[in-house]
């Protein structure tokens, strides 16, 4: 490879003035600012960790879950009994409420036009998250 | 840099076929299956997970050659998704910082780490567990002395399935074991050429380099070598560089879709690399001094034609239409008519730190010029990279790259979640 050295055009655009001049009086505020609040602060406890992930279904409408809703779902957090969580079953997603009855995993709708699904052993079954928040725009 | 402390051990934490697994977390029909991700224009393959490396696909197949192979078993096939590969690697990292401030991060898919513990397989197996579980992406560690052990226990560890993911080199005549039969071209910073060089002198294991004099190492060969050498020896000689670096050199360019032959488009497909570059050039809080414009047509043509141009810029900046505009002036004295282009880039050198920098007397960026870079890269930041851009950069783009099988942004994209 052949390297051509190109000269750039020297022309220095010169400054108006060397320093800044102030103007004006400070604000009566500065010095009792605060940092804008950030959503994530309420919203995320593991960042590295969550996801947010879009609804489709109306099965979880009860939860207030509806289409179009944003959930945040934290992987960070153990799950636990009547957690509504981000699974997988058989190669799908799905969001339900998670319930333990003894030794026998259910996946609840909440829904009444919608049956729970249960977990049989042997199936392809994991929980990828725990949903933490919904975010719902206000109609 | 910091030295590693005598009872401190490297754990190497290397992503199991990584932009597989990220294709996954998002995608449950591809878990077990075979899956392999192609290179930037879907040339070759890059990256495979398990299965695909089971039907004998290796790595760098030219796609079109394995396109039966691929249709035949069920393989599923991606473009690189480097935004999402980007985002989870950044997530891994941050999980690994969890477990020790001394963290190196390697490459998109590889970090080490600098631990004492008095029970360095189980630590093992909880990173493993909780980078799994926190970001979805399966990871090995390989544990040792040294980095360059590390490295070889990595390898082992993913070898085995037996070992869980986790594996140790601790006893000293279990690593000579282990030395003796390892191929010497795999090891950290031993390349196939230095391997052959090494053999015609009757070194063809890593046990037998471990075993060589230093003296003649350092005088045959490098004083890079001989710290491989010792690393194997158990001796650490390669620190681990804990901060990230700030980068010597910034380079962006990309192959095209299609052969471009207009200047038009090559400026337009420039001047877009080159807010890019100056973009990650703000980032790191740099300044470039040198700017160097590369254009080249394929070499397998019949007459192959490749050339570069560098420009001494007269202040060091990071104002992009300034870049620009140099990038294109250099780009014009670079270009001839009638080639089918295959690729241009740019490359930024002398990188000076901004913060450090005593401007000319005479000469000072206008401070207008600093808040529209700062609102540029926020305005990025919001709403993503092509959501505001430098008219030079083209509307249509009908050079960019070919990628058709890419996935969605789903980590930095609030329009590609996963829908659920």
């Amino acid at each position: 490879m052949k390297i051509e050295i190109v000269k750039a055009k020297q022309g220095l655009p010169l400054p108006l003035s060397i320093c800044e001049v102030p103007a004006g009086f400070p604000s009566p505020a500065d010095g009792y600012m605060d940092d804008a609040l950030d959503l994530n602060e309420l919203l995320v406890t593991h960042p590295a960790a969550t996801f947010f992930v879009r609804v489709s279904g109306i099965s979880m409408v009860d939860a207030h879950i509806y289409p179009g809703d944003v959930l945040v779902v934290d992987r960070a957090k153990e799950v636990q009994h009547r957690n509504i969580v981000i699974a997988v079953l058989n190669g799908e997603f799905t969001v339900k409420r998670i319930l333990k009855r003894g030794s026998q995993l259910l996946l609840a709708p909440e829904n009444p036009r919608f049956a729970p699904i249960e977990v049989h052993e042997g199936e392809d079954f994991q929980v990828w998250g725990v949903v933490t928040y919904v975010i719902h725009k206000a109609k | 840099m910091s030295s590693t402390k005598p009872n401190e051990l490297v754990f190497l934490i290397d992503c199991n076929s990584f932009y597989c697994s990220c294709e996954r977390v998002f995608n449950p029909k591809l878990w077990n299956k075979p899956v392999v991700v192609l290179s930037n224009n879907d040339g070759c393959v890059v990256a495979r997970s398990k299965e695909a490396k089971a039907l004998g696909i290796p790595m760098g197949a030219p796609a079109f050659q394995w396109q039966k192979t691929f249709e035949k078993h069920g393989v599923f096939v991606y473009s690189s998704n480097y935004t999402l590969y980007g985002d989870l690697s950044r997530r891994v990292m941050e999980v690994l910082q969890q477990f020790s401030p001394k963290l190196e991060i390697y490459s998109i898919d590889e970090a080490f780490l600098a631990m004492t513990t008095k029970d360095p397989v189980a630590l093992g197996r909880e990173i493993r567990a909780r980078v799994l579980k926190w970001t979805g992406i399966p990871v090995s560690v390989g544990i040792s002395s040294t980095k360059t052990l590390a490295k070889v226990a990595n390898h082992l560890a993913k070898k085995d399935d037996s070992h869980g993911g986790v594996y140790q080199l601790e006893n000293p005549r279990h690593i000579d074991r282990v030395l003796a039969r390892f191929p010497l071209g795999d090891i950290w910073g031993i390349g196939g050429r230095l391997s052959k060089r090494l053999s015609s002198v009757r070194i063809q294991t890593p046990y037998q380099l471990k075993q060589a004099d230093s003296g003649w190492i350092r005088k045959n060969f490098s004083v890079t070598l001989l710290k491989t050498a010792m690393e194997l020896r158990g001796i650490p000689c390669l620190a681990l560089e804990e901060v990230y670096a700030k980068k010597k050199s910034i380079t962006c360019s990309r192959s095209f879709g299609q052969p471009v032959a207009t200047l038009a488009s090559l400026e337009e497909a420039l001047s877009s690399y080159t807010a890019r570059a100056a973009e990650k050039l703000r980032e790191q809080e740099s300044l470039a001094s040198v700017l160097t414009v590369f254009l080249t047509t394929s070499p397998f043509i019949d007459r192959p034609y490749s050339n570069s141009a560098t420009i001494t810029l007269p202040e060091p900046t990071d104002y992009t239409p300034r870049l620009i505009a140099y990038a294109k002036r250099a780009l014009s004295s670079l270009f001839r008519q009638g080639y089918p282009y295959k690729k241009v880039g740019v490359i930024f050198n002398s990188l000076s730190d901004k913060a450090c920098y005593q401007p000319d007397l005479f000469f000072r960026a206008p401070p207008h010029q600093s808040k529209a870079m700062e609102a540029l890269d926020k305005i990025h930041a919001k709403l993503g990279t092509r959501s505001i851009q430098f008219a030079a950069e083209g509307i249509e783009k009908p050079w960019k790259m070919k990628r058709i099988h890419t996935s969605k942004r789903f980590t930095t994209h609030f329009k590609e979640l996963l829908i659920i």
